[in-house]
């Protein structure tokens, strides 16, 4: 009936309350998100940015509301979910790579099990993309040695095997040490740059301002605020946003 | 004392206890390997999140768990028969040890599966799989890992135990110590040398299965 409004958007949360318990963790969230854009979301601790995003690809179940994705209406109980998981590739905070797999493998397993890809085949596209993330070099070696950057940049290309249409971010760089931020963060911007869809939580204020459509501002499992990055920061209209900014950006 | 001791007869018998030595490896590696499969099965069970086969395995669990492993090999031997379940000595020895086993394995595993990450599951979830495949690809091989010590130390109390199941006739090493005693009466040289056998059978486990454990786990930890 609606197809074709709700197909130009690569996600559609309308009405979505989520609760733990008697504890409301999101509160009638309202998002859209067009093909191609670029979302970073950012808040307090607690404010329900993960579970929003685990939302998108049924990590998490809703009570209420629906979610859309490509066009697809996530079923309350998650029938549909693996339909769903197709499109939308995830990246974790603590990367969350396989410890008994080899870099190669931890990118092939779910092309051999899910897709049913040849193993030929699997391993040529899980090279192309560890090339990608420049760490194709490392293939061979188990997530263990291998630094927090580099895990990270690995677990990128392994959502990047599947395809995804859309791709979501839950922190990415927050466990790692200064100093291999940026490569994690360069190769976001890349992907970004490929106009793929993308949501990111992050307090990486430089990076929004970078690749950023719109930037969005949780609080206490509401979306307070959204706005185009130079808006956002240099004049945001709500005080909870304007005394988030003030805290994270005078650290 | 003026006790002489002779182990000739104990030595001039040695075809019957490698009969016997052949006769516990056999079906004590066969009860591991089937009782740690089936012990998987049953640990799957006890996370399930239905109730029913969860309640089974809880119940079949705690039934082998608080019942002695000589009661259960009566039962599988002497009682069966009664529902027209015929075994040998050594069918019934292989099959109570299995059935005792996957008890003790399923509970060691589960510990394994627990101390598994959740953000494990996630990744392989988010990656489009489904619960047995992450089962059998993303968390198994490190569950039995993170229990590997305790497993083997479950193997190896099985091994000893299947000493019992000489009292079923099944042809293990007790078995032919007794048979030996009987035609002998060294019981001092031969029970204190079917102890050395035991010791050394148990090192050999506890060597060969460090082995295959540190093939299957090669991979370094964090
Ligand atoms: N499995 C759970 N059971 C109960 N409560 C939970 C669970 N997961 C999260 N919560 C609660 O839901 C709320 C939102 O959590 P969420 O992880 O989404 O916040 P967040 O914005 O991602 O925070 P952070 O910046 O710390 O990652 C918090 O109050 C949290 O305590
Ligand atoms: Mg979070």
């Amino acid at each position: 009936m609606n197809g074709t409004s709700m197909s130009e958007k690569a996600i559609a949360m309308s009405g979505v309350n989520k609760w733990y318990g008697h504890l409301q963790v999101l509160k009638g969230i309202d998002l859209e998100v067009g093909r191609g854009e670029h979302i970073v979301l950012c808040g307090p601790s607690g404010s329900g940015k993960s579970t929003l995003i685990r939302c998108i690809n049924h990590l998490e179940e809703i009570q209420q509301g629906t979610v859309t994705v490509n066009g697809t209406t996530l079923a309350q109980k998650g029938g549909n979910a693996d339909h769903i998981r197709r499109d939308v590739g995830m990246v974790f905070q603590q990367f969350n790579l396989f410890p008994h797999l080899t870099v190669l493998q931890n990118c092939m397993l779910a092309q051999r099990r899910v897709r049913r890809t040849p193993a030929v085949e699997a391993k040529e596209k899980a090279m192309r993309h560890l090339e990608r993330v420049h760490i194709a070099e490392q293939a061979e070696k188990y997530p263990a040695q291998l630094s927090g950057g580099q895990q990270q940049r690995v677990a990128i290309a392994r959502a990047l095997c599947m395809d995804p249409k859309i791709m979501l971010f839950d922190e990415p760089t927050s466990a790692l040490d200064p100093e291999m931020v940026k490569e994690v963060l360069d190769t976001m911007v890349s992907l970004a740059d490929d106009g793929i869809t993308m949501i990111c939580v992050t307090h990486e204020m430089g990076f929004a301002r970078a690749v950023a459509h719109r930037v969005i501002f949780m609080d206490r499992g509401e979306i307070i605020e959204s706005a185009k990055p130079d808006v956002f920061f240099s004049n945001p209209s709500h005080e909870r946003t304007k005394a988030f900014l003030s805290q994270i950006l005078n650290h | 004392m003026t006790y002489k001791y002779d182990f000739e007869p104990v030595f001039a018998a040695w075809p019957m206890l490698v009969d016997g030595i052949v006769g516990t490896l056999k079906m004590s590696s066969l009860s591991m390997v089937m009782g740690l499969s089936l012990g998987i099965v049953f640990m799957l069970m006890r996370m399930s999140k239905h109730r029913a086969p969860r309640a089974l395995a809880i119940g079949y669990i705690e039934m082998i768990r608080n019942t002695p492993i000589l009661v259960q090999v009566f039962f599988v031997f002497f009682g069966m028969p009664a529902i027209g379940i015929r075994l040998s000595g050594e069918q019934a020895a292989i099959l109570a040890m299995t059935l005792n086993c996957a008890a003790y394995a399923a509970e060691i595993v589960r510990g394994g599966v627990q101390s598994i990450r959740p953000g494990q599951i996630e990744a392989g979830r988010a990656l489009g799989m489904h619960g047995l495949d992450i089962y059998r690809f993303i968390v198994f091989r490190p569950a039995i890992r993170a229990v590997y010590p305790a497993l083997c130390s479950q193997f190896i109390l099985m091994m000893l135990n299947s000493s019992l199941m000489s009292s079923v006739s099944a042809e293990e090493l007790t078995y032919f110590a007794q048979t030996l005693d009987s035609q002998t009466f060294r019981s001092f040289e031969i029970y204190l040398t079917l102890g050395v056998i035991y010791l050394a059978l148990s090192q050999f486990f506890s060597i060969a299965l460090g082995m295959i454990g540190r093939v299957y786990f090669s991979y370094p930890a964090k």
